[in-house]
């Protein structure tokens, strides 16, 4: 017995070294860094430091229909080339509807589209006064793809405007099949960082700068009338786009995106890159920056982000350029939906938003103590009060109660609400509960004559089916709770569910071993009626 | 320190009619509250909507704010003092408004707008701006009551499993009987029922069946005891035994709760005010409910003789 005792005490005393260990860097900033580096401060969530939740709506769909626009122009030109007669070329929706001059041409178009565009099916033909109409329609996969590429584009677009350099605890992710799901701790101009992500993309071309040397520049020299700017690459691991190399460009902007014509997709040795064109006058200023920059390089930037830099080779252009950055197809064909709608590849809207000034954060997180204080002081000297020595004990095991708890949050990098911390406060009066069933049980035991030992023994023993019971239905409530709740909700559900888990461990394991041991030190544990009166 | 004499002995089922019927009473006139005013009072998380907490420099009033507003086009919103510990500060205001036909964001970026053009952009703060659209209310509606709809049927599982079904039975009215009374009492008081305030139901589903779950321990556990005892003293037996504890524990939610309901802000005032009233009336239907549904039900249709489902 005596062994067993010496064990269960060992083992209180690992599981509160455990607990500070976790604990400790969230209240302490001064800590050696191997602390430090296994032991992370509880993340508060946006409720409590401030910040905005957006989730966006992704118009997914609209990126399939603009898809089915491109096709059709890219189509006509193709069609044009390849000498194949057409009266018109229209995009419905997701159907695409060609009608032939020439009925005896339909085997050299259905060539073309099943080469150039396989995500295209043909649905019919048909003879239309003399003509032939035939009528493809985007596979549902293809369609799939598009949208799943929306999506993901769109994430990578906000992230990238919302924070070039990679350095902010934004949270942006796809959620469902067309929601994004956008969390910025800490930011106070919502509106801003709405019209960040709305804005219409910026498509600019400038000359890089070689007279000026990029070191020089980056060591902190940068050339008054130059910036550093930086390249795109793809991570080969991730398949996302990431910040590349530093390029040191000049700042006048000689042209920008809105004089574009047109945008598509071209092939070049199975490479795919993007044509542009521009209207007249983008043509004509696009031709005077050739003229005066003939062996320097054109920077084109989309978002600040140099996608590529090609070496302007002759003084004419009249107008057309192409864009090669090693792009992958998909990649190529979301730039041209992004050039030619101007914008994200589809447009977004706000279905949520939720913004928390900081002075609210703090104001929750000081209501939050205040009432922590308040309820937890009333519950223990309440105890005290009533169950004497047992209830002190039991007030020990519902601070180890509440350490655990704040433990389990830091080791499971779980985050703290403000529903979080009523999780917490409610804990600590459902925690107690245990207690009182155990206590009010060996009262009555000890009322009935029996030996305090007994007492105790048959008090643990007996009340643990209720404890369990009981601990047991406010989990299932608790983790439906988890199941639906979104963001603060669901830390709720999460301190409530450690806490009672917890709770079954530090007020019948924990209690029991106190007062185990006090009895071994042959003390009697006073649980709050004079034996005499039972 | 002892609240309940030991050897109390209070008929609770005796006056059992009287108790049911005043419950009876308080979920009529609860209902009665509901279809009056068409449906619960959803707060903006589940109608959508748009929430606005401002604090202004200068005190201002509910109506500065509201004139402010309807000088820009915004005439349909609700303008409230936020209450700080039962009293308003004259500087912190709930602003309230429906969707209406545009673009959600439209509605919050210009009714953001209104305030700091009307009172002047450093003359305010913008606190709290919650903004749901029709398509997230919607979905929030079906999670919610999905999720409180699961958690019922999960307790009865639970319930079904572990007692006889008299008492399953009693402990599911008196669940039910403390969802309903919480819910009259939401609409009784005007209080919008928003998305912590589901959170709270779930709490009280799971906290409700607990206390009961321990008297019908104890029915259990004394039936073995006094084999010959009818089944009506018994059970008064048994919730006179346990009455201490169902008071205590109680007793210290309650307070921790009330705590939590004057100071712990006005983001879960809603919430706190919910556990409030579903702690007081699952507490009441512990003992006045359970008990006597079951002991009703036996007395219709029980067999004579009275054997617990599981030792």
């Amino acid at each position: 017995m005596k062994l067993d005792l010496k064990w269960r005490m060992a083992a209180i005393v690992l599981v509160l070294v455990l607990c500070i260990f976790f604990v400790m860097p969230s209240l302490v900033d001064d800590l050696p860094t191997f602390w430090k580096k296994n032991a992370r401060k509880i993340s508060l969530g946006l409720d409590l430091r401030g910040g905005a939740h957006l989730l966006l709506q992704v118009k997914a769909e609209e990126a399939v229909k603009n898809s089915v626009v491109l096709t059709a122009g890219d189509l006509k030109d193709i069609l044009l080339k390849e000498k194949i007669r057409f009266a018109r070329i229209e995009p419905k929706e997701r159907t695409l509807e060609v009608v032939l001059l020439k009925a005896e041409q339909e085997g050299d178009l259905l060539n073309i589209v099943s080469r150039q565009y396989p995500g295209f099916r043909k649905l019919s033909s048909l003879p239309e006064d003399g003509r032939l109409k035939i009528t493809f329609e985007l596979s549902e996969e293809e369609a799939k793809r598009i949208r799943e590429n929306a999506v993901r584009q769109a994430v990578e677009t906000i992230r990238n405007r919302l924070d070039p350099e990679g350095v902010k605890e934004h949270d942006i992710v796809a959620q469902g099949e067309e929601r994004i799901l956008v969390q910025l701790p800490g930011v106070e101009d919502v509106e801003h960082a709405k019209e960040m992500i709305k804005r219409v993309a910026l498509l600019e071309f400038k000359i890089v700068d070689r007279e000026h040397s990029l070191e020089e520049a980056l060591r902190g020299n940068v050339p008054p009338d130059s910036e550093i700017l930086y390249t795109s690459k793809v991570d080969p691991r991730t398949g996302r786009r990431m910040r590349g190399d530093p390029i040191l460009v000049k700042k006048q902007t000689l042209l920008t995106g809105d004089m574009l014509d047109q945008a598509r997709v071209e092939f070049e040795y199975n490479m795919p890159r993007v044509a542009i064109s521009f209207d007249s006058k983008g043509s004509k200023i696009f031709d005077q920056i050739a003229e005066a920059n003939v062996g320097k390089e054109l920077a084109i930037i989309l978002d600040n982000t140099v996608y590529s830099h090609p070496v302007i080779k002759q003084r004419h252009y009249g107008g057309r350029a192409v864009i090669e950055g090693n792009f992958t197809p998909e990649e190529a064909r979301d730039l041209v939906v992004i050039l030619k709608a101007g914008s994200l590849p589809a447009p977004v809207e706000v279905e949520e938003e939720r913004t928390v000034g900081p002075s609210l954060g703090r104001d929750s997180i000081q209501a939050g103590i205040v009432a922590g204080l308040v309820g937890s002081l009333a519950v223990v000297i309440f105890m005290v009060i009533y169950y004497g020595t047992a209830g002190f004990i039991a007030d020990l095991a519902l601070a180890l109660n509440v350490l655990i708890i704040m433990a389990a949050m830091a080791a499971l990098r779980a985050t703290l609400t403000l529903p979080g911390i009523a999780g917490i406060i409610l804990g600590v009066g459902m925690a107690v509960d245990a207690n009182v069933l155990i206590f009010e049980r060996i009262r009555e035991e000890l009322r009935a004559g029996k030996p305090f030992r007994q007492a105790v023994d048959a008090g643990f023993s007996r009340a643990f089916s209720a404890i369990f019971d009981s601990n047991l239905t406010t989990l299932i409530a608790a983790a439906l709770l988890f199941q639906f709740g979104t963001g603060p909700l669901r830390g709720f559900a999460v301190t409530l569910c450690i806490g009672l888990v917890a709770n079954l461990f530090t007020a019948v394991w924990v209690t029991r071993t106190i007062m185990d041991y006090l009895i071994s030190q042959r003390r009697v544990v006073g649980v709050g009626i004079s034996l005499a009166s039972g | 320190m002892e609240l309940i004499r030991q050897d109390l002995n209070i008929d609770f089922l005796k006056r059992r009619r009287l108790f049911m019927g005043l419950s009876a009473l308080l979920i009529a006139i609860g209902i009665v509250s509901l279809v009056i005013k068409g449906g619960p009072d959803f707060g903006i998380d589940f109608a959508g909507g748009l929430l606005i907490e401002l604090r202004t420099k200068e005190p201002a009033s509910t109506g500065e704010v509201r004139r402010i507003l309807s000088e820009k086009g915004f005439k349909g919103a609700i303008v409230q003092n936020a209450w700080e510990l039962g009293k308003a500060s004259g500087h912190d205001f709930l602003v309230r408004m429906d969707l209406g036909e545009g673009k959600p964001e439209d509605l919050s970026q210009g009714a953001r707008r209104a305030l700091e053009d009307g009172f002047g952009k450093d003359k305010i703060e913008i606190r709290r701006v919650e903004l749901v659209g029709p398509k997230v209310g919607k979905e929030l509606q079906r999670k919610g009551t999905w999720a409180v709809a699961l958690a019922l049927v999960a307790i009865l599982i639970y319930l079904a499993w572990r007692f006889e079904f008299k008492y399953s039975l009693g402990a599911v009215v008196a669940l039910f009987h403390d969802v309903l009374i919480t819910l009259g009492a939401f609409s009784i008081t005007n209080t919008e029922i928003d998305l912590p305030v589901v959170a709270a139901f779930l709490t009280i589903v799971g906290y409700s069946v607990n206390d009961t779950i321990v008297i019908f321990d104890r029915v259990r556990e004394n039936l073995k005891k006094y084999r010959r005892m009818p089944l009506a003293d018994l059970m008064n037996k048994s919730i006179n035994e346990t009455l201490s504890r169902t008071i205590l524990t109680a007793g210290t939610v309650f307070v921790t709760d009330l705590a939590l309901f004057l100071f712990g802000g006005g983001v879960i005032h809603n919430f706190a005010f919910a556990l409030l009233v579903g702690i007081v009336a699952g507490t009441y239907s512990t003992v006045f409910i359970a008990s006597p549904v079951a002991l009703f039900w036996e007395e219709k249709f029980g067999k004579k003789k009275l054997v617990p489902a599981r030792p």
